[in-house]
Protein backbone atom coordinates (compact mmCIF):
# COMPACT_ATOMS: atom_id res chain seq x y z
CA UNK A 1 0.00 0.00 0.00
CA UNK A 2 1.73 3.20 -1.26
CA UNK A 3 0.12 6.65 -0.17
CA UNK A 4 1.43 9.67 -2.27
CA UNK A 5 0.74 13.14 -1.55
CA UNK A 6 3.24 15.65 -2.95
CA UNK A 7 3.78 19.05 -4.89
CA UNK A 8 6.43 20.09 -6.77
CA UNK A 9 6.80 23.63 -8.74
CA UNK A 10 9.43 23.93 -11.78
CA UNK A 11 9.97 27.73 -12.84
CA UNK A 12 9.79 28.66 -16.62
CA UNK A 13 12.75 27.97 -18.21
CA UNK A 14 14.76 28.56 -21.48
CA UNK A 15 13.31 26.06 -23.36
CA UNK A 16 10.18 24.84 -21.11
CA UNK A 17 7.26 26.55 -19.46
CA UNK A 18 6.86 26.47 -15.39
CA UNK A 19 5.22 23.82 -14.78
CA UNK A 20 3.82 22.48 -11.21
CA UNK A 21 2.90 19.03 -10.11
CA UNK A 22 0.23 18.82 -7.24
CA UNK A 23 -0.88 14.82 -6.84
CA UNK A 24 -2.73 12.70 -3.92
CA UNK A 25 -3.66 9.21 -4.40
CA UNK A 26 -3.49 6.06 -2.63
CA UNK A 27 -2.74 2.18 -3.96
CA UNK A 28 -2.79 -1.14 -3.50
CA UNK A 29 -1.16 -3.95 -4.63
CA UNK A 30 -2.30 -4.69 -8.56
CA UNK A 31 -1.68 -3.05 -11.90
CA UNK A 32 -2.05 1.11 -11.07
CA UNK A 33 -1.50 2.54 -14.20
CA UNK A 34 -0.80 6.55 -14.34
CA UNK A 35 -2.18 7.65 -18.16
CA UNK A 36 -1.70 10.89 -19.61
CA UNK A 37 -0.05 12.71 -22.21
CA UNK A 38 3.65 13.24 -22.02
CA UNK A 39 4.46 16.30 -19.62
CA UNK A 40 1.97 15.79 -17.70
CA UNK A 41 4.08 14.14 -14.62
CA UNK A 42 3.73 11.00 -14.91
CA UNK A 43 7.12 9.69 -14.47
CA UNK A 44 7.95 12.59 -11.99
CA UNK A 45 5.82 11.20 -10.15
CA UNK A 46 7.80 7.49 -10.04
CA UNK A 47 10.83 9.08 -9.74
CA UNK A 48 9.73 11.41 -6.52
CA UNK A 49 8.87 7.94 -5.27
CA UNK A 50 11.88 5.98 -6.45
CA UNK A 51 13.80 9.47 -4.53
CA UNK A 52 15.53 10.24 -7.91
CA UNK A 53 13.41 13.38 -7.09
CA UNK A 54 12.76 15.56 -3.93
CA UNK A 55 9.29 17.09 -3.91
CA UNK A 56 8.98 20.39 -2.64
CA UNK A 57 6.59 19.57 -0.06
CA UNK A 58 4.36 16.44 0.95
CA UNK A 59 4.36 13.02 1.81
CA UNK A 60 5.07 9.55 0.85
CA UNK A 61 4.44 6.30 2.71
CA UNK A 62 4.95 2.78 1.78
CA UNK A 63 3.45 0.16 3.91
CA UNK A 64 3.60 3.02 6.96
CA UNK A 65 7.04 3.78 6.03
CA UNK A 66 7.67 7.29 5.30
CA UNK A 67 9.75 7.63 2.20
CA UNK A 68 9.74 11.83 2.17
CA UNK A 69 8.16 13.88 4.92
CA UNK A 70 8.52 17.60 3.72
CA UNK A 71 7.52 18.85 6.77
CA UNK A 72 9.60 16.45 9.15
CA UNK A 73 12.30 16.98 6.65
CA UNK A 74 12.33 12.87 5.84
CA UNK A 75 13.81 12.16 2.02
CA UNK A 76 15.16 8.60 2.56
CA UNK A 77 18.07 8.03 -0.39
CA UNK A 78 16.88 6.00 -3.06
CA UNK A 79 18.82 2.93 -1.86
CA UNK A 80 16.87 2.78 1.43
CA UNK A 81 13.42 3.10 0.08
CA UNK A 82 12.67 -0.64 -1.55
CA UNK A 83 11.68 0.82 -4.88
CA UNK A 84 11.78 -1.46 -7.81
CA UNK A 85 12.19 0.86 -11.09
CA UNK A 86 12.20 -0.57 -14.49
CA UNK A 87 13.46 2.19 -16.80
CA UNK A 88 12.47 3.06 -19.90
CA UNK A 89 15.66 2.35 -21.84
CA UNK A 90 15.65 -0.92 -18.90
CA UNK A 91 19.36 0.56 -17.81
CA UNK A 92 20.54 -2.76 -17.66
CA UNK A 93 24.39 -2.16 -16.82
CA UNK A 94 26.04 -3.32 -19.95
CA UNK A 95 29.17 -4.49 -18.95
CA UNK A 96 28.12 -7.20 -17.03
CA UNK A 97 25.72 -10.38 -18.21
CA UNK A 98 22.32 -11.14 -17.85
CA UNK A 99 23.29 -12.97 -14.40
CA UNK A 100 25.71 -10.51 -13.50
CA UNK A 101 23.05 -8.21 -13.53
CA UNK A 102 20.48 -9.95 -11.46
CA UNK A 103 23.45 -10.76 -8.80
CA UNK A 104 24.13 -6.94 -8.51
CA UNK A 105 20.42 -6.55 -7.22
CA UNK A 106 20.79 -9.51 -4.85
CA UNK A 107 24.09 -8.49 -3.05
CA UNK A 108 22.43 -8.40 -0.19
CA UNK A 109 20.99 -12.37 0.54
CA UNK A 110 24.15 -14.57 1.06
CA UNK A 111 26.15 -16.53 -1.65
CA UNK A 112 23.99 -19.70 -2.08
CA UNK A 113 20.76 -17.89 -1.80
CA UNK A 114 22.05 -15.34 -3.87
CA UNK A 115 22.84 -18.23 -6.58
CA UNK A 116 19.54 -19.93 -6.31
CA UNK A 117 17.23 -17.19 -6.06
CA UNK A 118 19.57 -15.58 -9.66
CA UNK A 119 18.53 -18.98 -11.11
CA UNK A 120 15.10 -19.37 -10.45
CA UNK A 121 14.87 -15.98 -11.54
CA UNK A 122 16.46 -16.18 -14.86
CA UNK A 123 13.66 -19.18 -15.86
CA UNK A 124 11.09 -17.52 -14.56
CA UNK A 125 11.81 -15.25 -17.45
CA UNK A 126 12.41 -17.49 -19.94
CA UNK A 127 16.59 -15.82 -19.92
CA UNK A 128 18.43 -19.32 -18.44
CA UNK A 129 19.48 -19.78 -21.64
CA UNK A 130 21.26 -16.36 -22.70
CA UNK A 131 22.52 -15.73 -18.68
CA UNK A 132 25.66 -15.54 -19.90
CA UNK A 133 24.96 -13.09 -22.82
CA UNK A 134 25.42 -9.21 -22.48
CA UNK A 135 22.89 -6.79 -22.72
CA UNK A 136 23.70 -5.65 -26.12
CA UNK A 137 23.62 -9.31 -27.54
CA UNK A 138 20.11 -9.61 -26.55
CA UNK A 139 16.88 -8.50 -27.67
CA UNK A 140 14.58 -5.56 -27.10
CA UNK A 141 12.32 -8.30 -25.21
CA UNK A 142 14.59 -10.00 -23.73
CA UNK A 143 16.17 -6.75 -22.06
CA UNK A 144 13.01 -6.01 -20.57
CA UNK A 145 12.60 -9.01 -19.08
CA UNK A 146 16.03 -9.18 -17.47
CA UNK A 147 15.52 -5.65 -16.42
CA UNK A 148 11.95 -6.53 -14.67
CA UNK A 149 13.76 -9.36 -13.10
CA UNK A 150 16.22 -7.22 -11.78
CA UNK A 151 13.71 -5.04 -9.99
CA UNK A 152 12.45 -8.05 -8.74
CA UNK A 153 15.20 -9.89 -7.27
CA UNK A 154 15.98 -7.30 -5.52
CA UNK A 155 12.60 -8.13 -3.39
CA UNK A 156 10.71 -4.47 -3.31
CA UNK A 157 7.95 -3.47 -1.51
CA UNK A 158 6.19 -1.57 -4.99
CA UNK A 159 7.39 -2.66 -8.48
CA UNK A 160 7.73 0.94 -10.70
CA UNK A 161 7.53 1.01 -14.38
CA UNK A 162 7.92 3.65 -16.97
CA UNK A 163 6.40 3.29 -20.39
CA UNK A 164 8.13 -0.45 -20.55
CA UNK A 165 6.15 -0.98 -23.75
CA UNK A 166 7.98 2.24 -25.80
CA UNK A 167 9.77 1.03 -28.69
CA UNK A 168 8.82 -2.85 -28.69
CA UNK A 169 6.59 -3.85 -31.43
CA UNK A 170 3.01 -5.65 -30.60
CA UNK A 171 3.84 -9.16 -30.46
CA UNK A 172 6.62 -7.31 -27.85
CA UNK A 173 4.00 -5.59 -25.75
CA UNK A 174 1.77 -8.21 -25.56
CA UNK A 175 4.62 -10.66 -23.97
CA UNK A 176 4.99 -7.56 -21.90
CA UNK A 177 1.64 -7.65 -20.53
CA UNK A 178 1.91 -11.15 -20.00
CA UNK A 179 4.81 -10.73 -17.56
CA UNK A 180 3.27 -7.95 -15.60
CA UNK A 181 -0.24 -9.50 -15.55
CA UNK A 182 1.85 -12.66 -14.36
CA UNK A 183 3.41 -10.86 -11.45
CA UNK A 184 0.15 -9.34 -10.45
CA UNK A 185 -1.01 -12.48 -10.18
CA UNK A 186 1.55 -14.00 -8.46
CA UNK A 187 3.01 -11.73 -6.07
CA UNK A 188 1.23 -8.91 -4.00
CA UNK A 189 4.03 -6.25 -4.73
CA UNK A 190 1.78 -3.12 -5.76
CA UNK A 191 2.82 -2.09 -9.35
CA UNK A 192 3.11 1.73 -10.86
CA UNK A 193 3.21 1.68 -14.13
CA UNK A 194 3.23 5.07 -16.37
CA UNK A 195 2.11 4.88 -19.72
CA UNK A 196 0.78 6.93 -22.45
CA UNK A 197 -1.07 3.74 -24.51
CA UNK A 198 -4.27 3.55 -24.09
CA UNK A 199 -4.53 -0.53 -25.45
CA UNK A 200 -1.75 -0.88 -22.65
CA UNK A 201 -3.76 1.15 -20.28
CA UNK A 202 -6.97 -0.60 -20.06
CA UNK A 203 -5.61 -4.16 -21.06
CA UNK A 204 -3.28 -4.23 -17.30
CA UNK A 205 -5.15 -1.42 -14.98
CA UNK A 206 -6.68 -2.81 -12.31
CA UNK A 207 -7.13 1.02 -11.25
CA UNK A 208 -6.11 4.02 -13.74
CA UNK A 209 -4.88 7.45 -12.73
CA UNK A 210 -5.49 9.90 -15.09
CA UNK A 211 -2.85 12.16 -15.19
CA UNK A 212 -3.16 15.81 -17.13
CA UNK A 213 -0.54 18.32 -16.75
CA UNK A 214 0.73 18.36 -13.35
CA UNK A 215 -2.75 16.71 -11.83
CA UNK A 216 -4.88 13.65 -11.24
CA UNK A 217 -8.14 14.62 -13.05
CA UNK A 218 -9.63 11.05 -12.74
CA UNK A 219 -9.26 7.92 -11.09
CA UNK A 220 -11.16 4.58 -11.76
CA UNK A 221 -11.59 1.11 -12.97
CA UNK A 222 -10.33 1.32 -16.47
CA UNK A 223 -14.27 0.10 -17.92
CA UNK A 224 -15.89 2.87 -15.87
CA UNK A 225 -13.66 5.30 -17.29
CA UNK A 226 -14.42 4.06 -20.63
CA UNK A 227 -17.98 3.90 -19.77
CA UNK A 228 -18.13 7.06 -18.02
CA UNK A 229 -15.25 9.34 -18.70
CA UNK A 230 -16.90 12.09 -16.83
CA UNK A 231 -14.64 15.18 -17.83
CA UNK A 232 -14.50 16.26 -21.10
CA UNK A 233 -10.85 16.62 -20.15
CA UNK A 234 -10.35 12.78 -19.62
CA UNK A 235 -12.53 11.95 -22.81
CA UNK A 236 -10.04 13.48 -25.04
CA UNK A 237 -7.42 11.80 -23.17
CA UNK A 238 -8.81 8.32 -23.24
CA UNK A 239 -9.79 8.97 -26.84
CA UNK A 240 -12.59 7.45 -29.02
CA UNK A 241 -14.79 9.44 -27.77
CA UNK A 242 -17.20 11.87 -29.89
CA UNK A 243 -17.27 14.87 -27.59
CA UNK A 244 -19.92 17.31 -28.53
CA UNK A 245 -21.06 20.78 -27.69
CA UNK A 246 -24.39 20.69 -27.09
CA UNK A 247 -27.12 23.28 -26.83
CA UNK A 248 -30.00 21.95 -23.97
CA UNK A 249 -33.55 23.01 -26.18
CA UNK A 250 -36.04 21.13 -23.60
CA UNK A 251 -36.01 18.77 -20.31
CA UNK A 252 -38.31 16.21 -19.78
CA UNK A 253 -37.31 14.85 -16.38
CA UNK A 254 -40.84 12.53 -16.25
CA UNK A 255 -39.40 10.24 -19.52
CA UNK A 256 -36.03 10.85 -18.41
CA UNK A 257 -34.99 12.67 -21.58
CA UNK A 258 -33.92 15.81 -23.49
CA UNK A 259 -33.99 17.70 -26.58
CA UNK A 260 -30.29 18.96 -27.65
CA UNK A 261 -28.92 20.84 -31.31
CA UNK A 262 -26.03 18.83 -31.77
CA UNK A 263 -23.73 19.96 -34.55
CA UNK A 264 -27.28 22.09 -36.01
CA UNK A 265 -29.30 19.31 -35.59
CA UNK A 266 -32.44 18.77 -32.74
CA UNK A 267 -31.68 15.44 -30.99
CA UNK A 268 -33.65 13.35 -28.57
CA UNK A 269 -30.91 13.42 -25.76
CA UNK A 270 -30.87 11.77 -22.25
CA UNK A 271 -31.51 12.24 -18.83
CA UNK A 272 -29.68 15.59 -17.69
CA UNK A 273 -29.67 16.25 -14.19
CA UNK A 274 -28.96 19.83 -12.56
CA UNK A 275 -29.13 21.26 -16.04
CA UNK A 276 -31.49 24.04 -17.26
CA UNK A 277 -32.68 24.69 -20.79
CA UNK A 278 -30.18 27.17 -23.04
CA UNK A 279 -27.16 25.82 -21.34
CA UNK A 280 -24.23 24.24 -23.24
CA UNK A 281 -22.70 20.68 -22.35
CA UNK A 282 -20.42 18.41 -23.60
CA UNK A 283 -22.06 15.29 -24.48
CA UNK A 284 -19.56 12.22 -25.62
CA UNK A 285 -20.28 9.07 -27.71
CA UNK A 286 -17.88 6.54 -28.44
CA UNK A 287 -18.19 5.72 -32.46
CA UNK A 288 -19.15 2.13 -31.79
CA UNK A 289 -22.72 2.99 -30.39
CA UNK A 290 -23.58 4.97 -33.51
CA UNK A 291 -25.04 3.64 -36.75
CA UNK A 292 -24.50 4.65 -39.88
CA UNK A 293 -28.04 4.58 -42.07
CA UNK A 294 -29.42 5.13 -45.29
CA UNK A 295 -32.65 6.68 -44.46
CA UNK A 296 -33.39 10.02 -42.36
CA UNK A 297 -35.49 9.29 -38.86
CA UNK A 298 -35.47 9.77 -35.58
CA UNK A 299 -31.53 11.21 -34.13
CA UNK A 300 -30.18 10.89 -37.61
CA UNK A 301 -27.86 13.53 -38.85
CA UNK A 302 -27.28 14.22 -42.44
CA UNK A 303 -23.88 13.46 -43.06
CA UNK A 304 -21.49 14.10 -46.34
CA UNK A 305 -19.27 10.99 -47.51
CA UNK A 306 -16.29 10.16 -44.54
CA UNK A 307 -13.39 12.80 -44.97
CA UNK A 308 -11.03 9.69 -44.73
CA UNK A 309 -11.82 5.75 -43.27
CA UNK A 310 -9.43 3.73 -41.26
CA UNK A 311 -9.33 0.25 -41.84
CA UNK A 312 -9.34 -2.10 -38.43
CA UNK A 313 -9.83 -5.53 -38.55
CA UNK A 314 -13.40 -6.16 -37.49
CA UNK A 315 -14.42 -3.04 -38.66
CA UNK A 316 -14.60 0.61 -40.49
CA UNK A 317 -13.62 3.67 -38.56
CA UNK A 318 -15.24 6.39 -40.45
CA UNK A 319 -14.17 10.36 -39.69
CA UNK A 320 -16.53 12.82 -41.19
CA UNK A 321 -14.89 15.82 -40.03
CA UNK A 322 -16.12 18.23 -37.35
CA UNK A 323 -15.67 15.72 -34.39
CA UNK A 324 -17.70 13.13 -35.73
CA UNK A 325 -16.06 9.58 -35.68
CA UNK A 326 -17.85 6.37 -36.28
CA UNK A 327 -16.71 2.67 -36.67
CA UNK A 328 -19.29 0.58 -38.51
CA UNK A 329 -19.18 -3.27 -38.44
CA UNK A 330 -17.44 -4.46 -41.80
CA UNK A 331 -20.15 -6.16 -42.80
CA UNK A 332 -22.55 -3.33 -43.06
CA UNK A 333 -20.03 -1.25 -44.72
CA UNK A 334 -20.71 -0.48 -47.87
CA UNK A 335 -18.97 1.86 -50.01
CA UNK A 336 -22.24 4.07 -51.61
CA UNK A 337 -22.77 7.10 -53.55
CA UNK A 338 -26.33 7.52 -51.42
CA UNK A 339 -27.00 9.84 -49.29
CA UNK A 340 -26.02 8.93 -45.60
CA UNK A 341 -27.08 9.70 -42.21
CA UNK A 342 -25.25 8.69 -38.40
CA UNK A 343 -27.84 7.66 -35.82
CA UNK A 344 -26.70 8.98 -32.46
CA UNK A 345 -28.58 6.47 -29.93
CA UNK A 346 -29.87 8.81 -26.94
CA UNK A 347 -29.01 6.25 -24.32
CA UNK A 348 -25.02 6.66 -25.86
CA UNK A 349 -24.66 10.89 -24.99
CA UNK A 350 -22.93 10.85 -21.66
CA UNK A 351 -23.05 14.56 -20.12
CA UNK A 352 -19.23 15.63 -19.35
CA UNK A 353 -18.32 17.95 -16.38
CA UNK A 354 -16.26 20.48 -18.17
CA UNK B 1 76.39 5.85 -21.00
CA UNK B 2 74.66 6.43 -17.56
CA UNK B 3 71.06 5.41 -17.52
CA UNK B 4 69.89 6.26 -14.54
CA UNK B 5 68.14 9.25 -15.44
CA UNK B 6 65.52 7.24 -17.65
CA UNK B 7 65.51 4.89 -14.92
CA UNK B 8 64.25 8.14 -12.76
CA UNK B 9 61.77 9.34 -15.16
CA UNK B 10 60.01 5.79 -15.54
CA UNK B 11 59.41 5.63 -11.47
CA UNK B 12 58.66 9.29 -10.88
CA UNK B 13 56.08 9.40 -14.27
CA UNK B 14 54.56 6.31 -12.35
CA UNK B 15 53.99 7.53 -8.98
CA UNK B 16 52.69 10.27 -10.70
CA UNK B 17 50.93 8.84 -12.98
CA UNK B 18 48.86 6.71 -9.90
CA UNK B 19 49.04 9.65 -7.45
CA UNK B 20 47.10 11.27 -10.67
CA UNK B 21 44.80 8.27 -10.89
CA UNK B 22 43.76 8.25 -7.51
CA UNK B 23 43.11 12.25 -6.73
CA UNK B 24 42.05 12.78 -10.39
CA UNK B 25 39.21 10.23 -10.48
CA UNK B 26 38.17 11.44 -7.13
CA UNK B 27 38.08 15.28 -8.06
CA UNK B 28 36.51 14.20 -11.49
CA UNK B 29 33.50 12.15 -9.40
CA UNK B 30 33.30 15.42 -7.14
CA UNK B 31 32.60 17.40 -9.54
CA UNK B 32 30.21 15.48 -11.84
CA UNK B 33 27.95 13.90 -8.42
CA UNK B 34 27.94 16.75 -5.88
CA UNK B 35 27.55 20.39 -5.73
CA UNK B 36 29.41 21.86 -2.74
CA UNK B 37 30.48 25.43 -2.16
CA UNK B 38 33.51 26.38 -4.48
CA UNK B 39 32.82 23.42 -6.95
CA UNK B 40 33.90 26.79 -9.66
CA UNK B 41 37.07 26.76 -8.40
CA UNK B 42 38.03 23.71 -7.91
CA UNK B 43 37.22 23.19 -11.64
CA UNK B 44 39.33 26.30 -12.77
CA UNK B 45 42.19 25.25 -10.52
CA UNK B 46 42.16 22.19 -12.12
CA UNK B 47 42.92 23.23 -15.33
CA UNK B 48 45.36 25.59 -14.31
CA UNK B 49 48.37 23.50 -14.24
CA UNK B 50 47.37 22.75 -18.20
CA UNK B 51 47.86 26.64 -18.56
CA UNK B 52 50.33 28.24 -16.06
CA UNK B 53 53.80 28.45 -17.42
CA UNK B 54 55.82 24.85 -16.42
CA UNK B 55 58.14 27.27 -13.89
CA UNK B 56 55.25 29.66 -12.70
CA UNK B 57 53.60 26.50 -11.69
CA UNK B 58 56.99 25.61 -10.04
CA UNK B 59 57.94 28.64 -8.25
CA UNK B 60 54.43 28.17 -6.30
CA UNK B 61 55.61 24.44 -5.55
CA UNK B 62 58.50 25.77 -4.03
CA UNK B 63 56.85 28.60 -2.49
CA UNK B 64 53.95 25.56 -1.23
CA UNK B 65 56.42 23.01 -0.19
CA UNK B 66 59.76 24.51 0.03
CA UNK B 67 61.71 24.50 3.84
CA UNK B 68 59.78 27.36 4.74
CA UNK B 69 56.25 26.84 4.16
CA UNK B 70 54.26 24.70 6.75
CA UNK B 71 54.21 21.71 4.36
CA UNK B 72 58.04 21.35 3.81
CA UNK B 73 58.35 21.99 7.33
CA UNK B 74 55.97 19.84 9.08
CA UNK B 75 57.33 17.08 6.34
CA UNK B 76 60.90 17.67 7.44
CA UNK B 77 60.05 17.13 11.00
CA UNK B 78 58.24 14.01 10.67
CA UNK B 79 60.63 12.62 8.31
CA UNK B 80 63.91 14.52 9.39
CA UNK B 81 64.99 15.08 5.30
CA UNK B 82 63.33 18.45 3.24
CA UNK B 83 61.14 17.61 0.61
CA UNK B 84 62.24 19.88 -2.17
CA UNK B 85 65.16 18.67 -4.46
CA UNK B 86 64.32 14.79 -3.85
CA UNK B 87 62.73 12.60 -6.33
CA UNK B 88 59.36 12.95 -4.06
CA UNK B 89 59.48 16.78 -5.13
CA UNK B 90 59.96 15.40 -8.73
CA UNK B 91 56.67 13.03 -8.36
CA UNK B 92 55.10 16.15 -6.89
CA UNK B 93 55.93 18.35 -9.85
CA UNK B 94 55.07 16.03 -12.51
CA UNK B 95 51.82 14.88 -11.06
CA UNK B 96 50.42 18.31 -11.11
CA UNK B 97 51.47 18.58 -14.70
CA UNK B 98 49.43 15.35 -15.74
CA UNK B 99 46.48 15.38 -13.14
CA UNK B 100 44.60 18.16 -15.24
CA UNK B 101 44.39 15.45 -18.34
CA UNK B 102 43.33 12.97 -16.09
CA UNK B 103 40.74 15.40 -14.36
CA UNK B 104 39.27 16.13 -17.79
CA UNK B 105 39.38 12.53 -19.29
CA UNK B 106 37.42 10.94 -16.23
CA UNK B 107 35.22 13.82 -16.42
CA UNK B 108 33.97 13.57 -19.83
CA UNK B 109 33.87 9.30 -19.20
CA UNK B 110 31.94 9.72 -15.84
CA UNK B 111 29.47 12.54 -17.83
CA UNK B 112 29.00 10.16 -20.69
CA UNK B 113 27.75 7.14 -18.35
CA UNK B 114 23.99 6.73 -18.56
CA UNK B 115 22.61 8.37 -15.49
CA UNK B 116 19.72 5.43 -15.66
CA UNK B 117 22.30 3.16 -14.97
CA UNK B 118 23.28 4.77 -11.73
CA UNK B 119 19.76 5.83 -10.83
CA UNK B 120 18.73 1.82 -11.52
CA UNK B 121 21.73 0.59 -8.97
CA UNK B 122 20.70 3.06 -6.27
CA UNK B 123 17.11 1.63 -6.41
CA UNK B 124 18.74 -1.78 -6.22
CA UNK B 125 19.96 -1.15 -2.72
CA UNK B 126 23.52 -0.64 -4.09
CA UNK B 127 25.90 2.51 -1.93
CA UNK B 128 27.60 4.97 -3.87
CA UNK B 129 30.58 3.45 -2.68
CA UNK B 130 29.70 0.18 -4.25
CA UNK B 131 27.77 1.94 -7.47
CA UNK B 132 31.41 3.99 -8.13
CA UNK B 133 33.45 0.64 -8.21
CA UNK B 134 30.73 -1.89 -9.85
CA UNK B 135 29.17 0.44 -12.00
CA UNK B 136 30.64 3.82 -13.13
CA UNK B 137 34.01 3.07 -13.06
CA UNK B 138 34.18 -0.07 -15.46
CA UNK B 139 31.82 2.55 -17.58
CA UNK B 140 34.06 4.84 -17.57
CA UNK B 141 37.52 2.90 -17.97
CA UNK B 142 38.17 3.52 -21.38
CA UNK B 143 38.63 6.77 -21.95
CA UNK B 144 40.42 6.96 -17.86
CA UNK B 145 42.72 4.57 -18.87
CA UNK B 146 43.38 6.59 -22.39
CA UNK B 147 43.68 9.57 -20.12
CA UNK B 148 46.01 7.43 -17.46
CA UNK B 149 48.46 6.62 -20.60
CA UNK B 150 48.47 10.28 -21.63
CA UNK B 151 49.63 11.43 -18.30
CA UNK B 152 51.89 8.89 -17.86
CA UNK B 153 54.08 10.59 -20.96
CA UNK B 154 53.18 13.80 -20.34
CA UNK B 155 54.79 13.24 -16.33
CA UNK B 156 57.78 11.81 -18.42
CA UNK B 157 58.62 15.23 -19.84
CA UNK B 158 58.02 17.87 -17.49
CA UNK B 159 60.92 20.17 -17.26
CA UNK B 160 60.64 23.33 -15.99
CA UNK B 161 58.23 22.15 -12.46
CA UNK B 162 61.04 19.47 -11.57
CA UNK B 163 63.93 21.57 -12.15
CA UNK B 164 62.36 24.27 -9.54
CA UNK B 165 61.11 22.13 -7.24
CA UNK B 166 63.81 18.71 -7.57
CA UNK B 167 66.79 20.66 -9.13
CA UNK B 168 69.27 19.09 -11.39
CA UNK B 169 71.30 16.77 -8.58
CA UNK B 170 72.65 13.85 -11.23
CA UNK B 171 72.08 10.56 -9.55
CA UNK B 172 69.61 11.75 -6.84
CA UNK B 173 66.91 13.86 -8.99
CA UNK B 174 68.18 14.73 -12.66
CA UNK B 175 65.32 13.01 -14.74
CA UNK B 176 65.68 12.08 -18.61
CA UNK B 177 64.10 15.31 -19.78
CA UNK B 178 66.74 17.17 -17.57
CA UNK B 179 69.80 15.11 -18.56
CA UNK B 180 68.89 15.81 -22.24
CA UNK B 181 69.30 19.64 -21.96
CA UNK B 182 72.22 18.68 -19.74
CA UNK B 183 73.59 16.53 -22.32
CA UNK B 184 72.89 19.25 -24.66
CA UNK B 185 74.76 22.06 -23.19
CA UNK B 186 77.97 20.22 -22.21
CA UNK B 187 78.36 18.82 -26.20
CA UNK B 188 77.64 14.82 -24.69
CA UNK B 189 75.96 14.44 -28.20
CA UNK B 190 75.46 10.66 -28.18
CA UNK B 191 73.90 10.60 -24.31
CA UNK B 192 71.52 13.43 -25.83
CA UNK B 193 70.65 11.34 -28.98
CA UNK B 194 69.77 8.07 -26.85
CA UNK B 195 67.85 9.54 -24.39
CA UNK B 196 65.79 11.29 -26.81
CA UNK B 197 65.74 7.47 -28.99
CA UNK B 198 64.37 5.78 -25.86
CA UNK B 199 61.73 8.66 -24.71
CA UNK B 200 60.25 9.09 -28.23
CA UNK B 201 60.25 5.34 -28.46
CA UNK B 202 57.77 5.52 -25.30
CA UNK B 203 56.06 8.20 -25.61
CA UNK B 204 54.72 6.85 -29.85
CA UNK B 205 54.16 3.61 -28.03
CA UNK B 206 52.09 5.56 -25.28
CA UNK B 207 50.27 7.65 -27.42
CA UNK B 208 49.27 4.85 -29.91
CA UNK B 209 47.65 2.34 -27.13
CA UNK B 210 45.89 5.97 -25.45
CA UNK B 211 44.65 6.40 -28.82
CA UNK B 212 43.22 2.76 -29.09
CA UNK B 213 41.48 3.08 -26.40
CA UNK B 214 39.93 6.59 -27.15
CA UNK B 215 38.83 4.96 -30.32
CA UNK B 216 37.57 1.59 -28.81
CA UNK B 217 35.70 3.54 -26.24
CA UNK B 218 33.59 6.05 -28.95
Amino acid sequence: MIRVAIAKRFAPGPESAAFELDVSFDANSGVNVLYGASGSGKTLTLDAIAGFVAPDSGRILLDERILFDGEARVNLPPRDRSCGYVFQNYALFPHMTLRQNLAFAAHRLPRLERRRRVAESLERFGLAELAGRYPREVSGGQKQRCSIARALIAQPRILLLDEPGQGLDSSLRESLRDAVRDIARSSKTPMMLVTHDLEECLSLADSVLIYDNGRIVRRGAPLDLVRNPGTAATARLLGGFNVFDAEVLALDPGRHTSRVRILGHELVGPHLPACFKGDRVALASRPEEMRIVAQPGENRLRVNAPVFTVERPQSIRADFGGNLVVDVPRDAWRDRNEELWVEIPPESLRLLAR
Amino acid sequence: MDWFPLWLSLEVALGATLISLLLGIWIAWLLVNRNFPGKDILDAVATLPLALPPTVLGYYLLVLIGRNSWIGRAWEGLTGTPLVFTWRAAVIASTLHAIPLLIKSARAGLETIDRACERAARSLGASEWRIFWRVSLPLARRPIAAAAALAFARSMGDFGATLMIAGDIPGRTQTAAIAIFDAVESGNQKMADILVLVISAITVLIVFIANRLERRHA
